[in-house]
């Protein structure tokens, strides 16, 4: 019988001939940890990894991105065990100047189709934007798969979701990623491994597939796995046989549809990433300040349709606007081609590459009774500070931020691409 | 204590109006404030501190107690002190109708025993009742009363014999 596409990927890896519900073992290409629980897997590595702690320091990488520079003293201690660790062994740190790890991991061609990597992001499965295999784990398991090459992996069921249609041109990725939190609650998909598929799906960006498949943990699904389309696959330099593509005779415990056409701006209101409307169900409401970035939306194609809604334009007078590019390359790009002066002009303050507020970072967190249009994935009740946290997509936060209060980018005069 | 397959001891059901709690988030269990926190005798003390009416679990606790929840027990951050906090409690395993992912892992990776039992009514079982928990079967039961919840198998059943994720790969 014919495999899903996690189920080649887990096979490709050693995983044998897996069936839902196996627990293989899985080697893992990408072993990675980040700033937040990095000192803990160091630790784990020290005291259980024997006299060669990292099996294989090529395929072994710490990427600083949740409090960069650090803010804290304790963050900081934590940072410097980690490189001293790193240095010992060999490792190459990504360090508080290179951004978001996991957009590094993508940037730098070591997440490709049909690879798997694991860290301590719990967003990490974002890699199945490029049809490869990615999870966020604890600090005992990534201290293993760094100390051995692998880790134990329950063989999660698949399910299909198919999105029929195309959006308006007034949508982006971010709402087709909110159309799909708003249809799946998280108990509908918990603990499965998605595959998306569709029209849309099939001719977006690179940029587009990672908003998209950044909200699978907010889906409750293991994975949001995309096949690689033609420019995904330009991207990575590769064909269509290097990459993992599902069987046709594989075998689904669920198929969905989703009708995406015509779809308008969408906003997930407090406090939870599925409470979703359209904006225009909640147009109007007073604007204090507007984050563009994260995981989700902090790419050179999100920030440079930020810039490009904002040129000549000016934030009103009692919004902030706060602006994290995701990686260092971005802002490089950003820099060299004028965007950040735009951004600039209009009110922005930039900041430097990483994750922002979602992980207690310096930008991007709010006081109570402060309304935040934020561009990330999550505005659980207190996460972010006690504020209340909308989630959009560039175009609502951009046309949010001009005109104090809540609206489409079709509000913007001349507002779309 | 640790790598028995059978044990008995009370059963703390963590229901509202009725039902099992769902989506009990790993703030809930061990809230973000105390993250810096690296004894585990000292995680005991914040046990589901954040879980509204459960906020005395960690004073009325005792060694060999076990826990019932609904849906999704554990989603949220990855951080491992939401499984070493029931640990330093002497709590004996967890039983809920479905895990967070990365929660189920770390429970499992340090020797907690997580039993999913999807179908389980919530009040089969009375609070703090005694019951015995058999992980190979998956027989949760006390008096003529008894459920099938899915038994441990496979790796998460060796790792747990053998003591946790390291202590396992080093019988390998």
């Amino acid at each position: 019988m014919g495999r899903t596409m996690i189920e080649k990927i887990l096979a490709a890896h050693g995983g044998g001939d897996p069936s839902p519900g196996d627990i293989v073992w899985v080697g893992i290409d990408n072993r990675t940890a980040r700033d937040f629980a990095g000192a803990s897997v160091v630790a784990n590595l020290e005291a259980h990894g024997g006299d060669s702690p990292v099996a294989d320091p090529k395929r072994t990488f710490f990427t600083f991105d949740c409090n960069v520079p650090a803010n804290t003293i304790p963050y900081a201690e934590n940072q410097q065990r980690i490189r001293r660790f790193a240095r010992d062994q060999g490792v190459r740190v990504y360090d508080i100047d290179a951004g978001i790890g996991s957009h590094v991991l993508i940037e730098e061609r070591l997440a490709r189709p049909g690879t798997t990597t694991v860290g301590t992001d719990s967003h990490l499965n974002i890699m199945g934007s490029v049809g490869a295999f990615g999870q966020g784990m604890g600090d005992t398991d990534i201290a293993f798969a760094m100390n051995t090459g692998k880790v134990w992996f329950q063989v999660p069921p698949s399910a299909r979701v198919n999105l029929t249609g195309l959006p308006s041109e007034d949508a982006e990725a971010k709402d087709v990623a909110l159309a799909l939190l708003g249809r799946f609650s998280h108990h509908e998909l918990l603990g499965r491994s998605v595959e998306l598929s569709g029209p849309w799906l099939d001719r977006t960006t690179v940029a587009d597939c990672i908003t998209v498949a950044s909200q699978a943990t907010e889906m409750g699904a293991v994975i949001s796995l995309i096949p690689p389309n033609d420019n995904v696959l330009e991207y990575f330099g590769m064909e269509r046989e290097d990459a993992v593509y599902p069987d046709r005779d594989a075998s689904y415990e669920a198929d969905y549809e989703l009708d995406i056409d015509g779809l308008e701006p969408q906003i997930a209101v407090p406090y939870s990433p599925n409470n979703v409307r359209p904006v225009s169900e909640v147009a109007g409401k007073r604007v204090d300040t507007v984050f563009i970035g994260s995981c989700t939306n902090g790419t050179y194609q999100d920030l440079e349709y930020a810039a490009r809604l904002l040129r000549g334009r000016r934030v009103a007078d009692h919004v902030t606007l706060k602006v994290v590019p995701a990686t260092r390359s971005v802002w490089n790009r950003l820099l060299s081609e004028g965007q950040i002066k735009d951004l600039f002009s209009a009110g922005a303050i930039v900041s430097n590459a990483g994750c922002g507020g979602c992980a207690s970072g310096q930008i991007g967190m709010t006081g109570e009774g402060e309304v935040q249009i934020s561009t990330s994935n999550r505005n659980f009740r207190g996460k972010q500070g006690s504020g209340e946290t909308y989630l959009a997509g560039i175009g609502t936060a951009a046309a949010s931020a001009v005109l104090g209060r809540i609206a489409s980018v079709s509000q913007l005069e001349g507002g779309t691409r | 204590m640790s790598g028995e397959l059978r044990f008995t001891g009370r059963l703390w059901v963590l229901s509202r109006e009725g039902d099992l709690v769902d989506d009990i988030d790993t703030d809930m269990i061990y809230h973000n404030n105390y993250l810096a926190v690296t004894d585990r005798k000292e995680m005991a003390r914040y046990a589901l501190g954040n879980l509204q009416g459960y906020e005395d679990f960690a004073e009325r606790a005792q060694e060999g107690d076990m826990v019932l929840a609904g849906e999704n027990f554990g989603s949220g951050s990855s951080r491992q002190h939401a499984v070493d906090c029931f640990l330093a409690l002497g709590v004996r395993a967890i039983v809920a109708r479905s895990f967070g992912a990365i929660y189920k892992r770390n429970a499992i990776n340090s020797a907690l025993p997580v039993v999913e039992a999807p179908e389980i009514p919530a009040d089969l079982f009375e609070h703090l009742e005694e019951v015995d928990l058999d992980l190979e079967t998956g027989e949760i039961s006390a008096g003529d009363r008894s459920h099938y919840a899915s038994p441990m198998s496979g790796v998460a059943l060796e790792i747990y014999q053998a003591g946790g994720l390291f202590q396992y790969a080093a019988t390998l």
